[in-house]
């Protein structure tokens, strides 16, 4: 992974000298050293003229002027603001890891979870099971009921058929007794029966009048 | 002999005694290729010292731009010094 960034720069004193210069000719010349140095650089470039004082130089003084107070006045403002954008930057960067590190974390548990349910298929394919034997079983139990009713039918046909033939002899062969009884009886048994019949209510009425 | 330390190609120009200078400068790389490689190490140390950093200055930009001024003040030297006040200093 990439280092992080320095916090600060190199340190620079007035803007424009490095600080590694005061360092290094501090043990020499202690702290004022440098300021010397400076001051005798410019009397010397001055006086020798390598430094040519002319309208440039009034308009640098100006320019500089101006450049130095504005930095003075606005320069923490426009470093306030500069940290405030990279901290949005930075912000949203970690907010965007943030979130793809949960959604990652969310899809983990879910997987887990699919996991979990994936293992319950055997009670699913159980119950399948189950379910279809009982559908097996209701229907071979209807066929067999069926089978039965029908085979009774069957069977009942055949008893009524054989209830109604002996019925049939039954009521046939009682017709044709009496047919024949009533055949058998002559005119002279009848004129005897009747005789009979007479006599006895006679017995009967006497019997009868006895008893009133 | 000269110097007491060999000089190795790669010593620093701080660790360089006075007197080994010239020597010194003669090992360099004067090629295309090493000059350019020479100017590419220098803008990296100076951009990752100054300007790569969470809270960069003013220094790092303004050294440049002084750089700039003194640089363009030398080139048209010859052409400031008809403005001198005094002939003979």
């Amino acid at each position: 992974p990439v280092p992080p960034l320095p916090e600060k720069g190199g340190e620079v004193r007035h803007g424009l000298i490095p600080e590694e210069f005061f360092q290094f000719l501090y043990p020499k010349t202690g702290v004022t050293g440098p300021y010397m140095l400076g001051t005798g650089l410019l009397l010397y470039l001055l006086s020798k003229e390598i430094y040519v004082v002319n309208h440039e130089t009034a308009a640098a003084a100006c320019i500089l002027t101006v450049l130095v107070y504005a930095i003075k006045k606005f320069g923490p403002n426009v470093a306030a603001f500069a940290d405030k954008l990279n901290e949005e930057k930075m912000a949203s960067a970690l907010a965007m890891k943030n979130d793809t590190i949960q959604t990652l974390q969310t899809a983990i548990e879910e997987e887990k979870k699919e996991q979990w349910r994936a293992e319950g298929r055997s009670y699913l394919f159980d119950a399948r099971r189950n379910n279809i034997a009982m559908l097996l079983e209701a229907n071979y139990r209807e066929r067999l009921l069926m089978v039965y009713n029908e085979v009774k039918k069957r069977l009942d046909y055949q008893v009524a058929l054989q209830n109604l033939k002996r019925q049939k002899e039954q009521d046939h062969m009682i017709q044709w007794v009496e047919k024949s009884v009533v055949q058998s009886i002559t005119p002279q048994q009848q004129k005897e029966s009747i005789a009979k019949c007479i006599l006895d209510l006679k017995a009967l009425s006497k019997s009868a009048h006895a008893a009133v | 002999c000269g110097s007491s330390v060999v000089l190795l190609k790669d010593t620093k120009l701080m660790d360089v005694k006075l007197g080994q200078l010239g020597s010194w400068l003669a090992m360099r790389d004067f090629t295309p290729g090493g000059i350019l490689g020479a100017i590419r190490r220098g803008h990296e140390r100076y951009y990752n010292k100054y300007i790569n950093v969470k809270k960069g200055g003013l220094g790092g930009l303004s050294m440049v731009l002084a750089g700039y001024v003194i640089l363009s003040y030398m080139w048209s030297y010859s052409h400031i010094k008809h403005d001198r006040r005094r002939k003979y200093h």
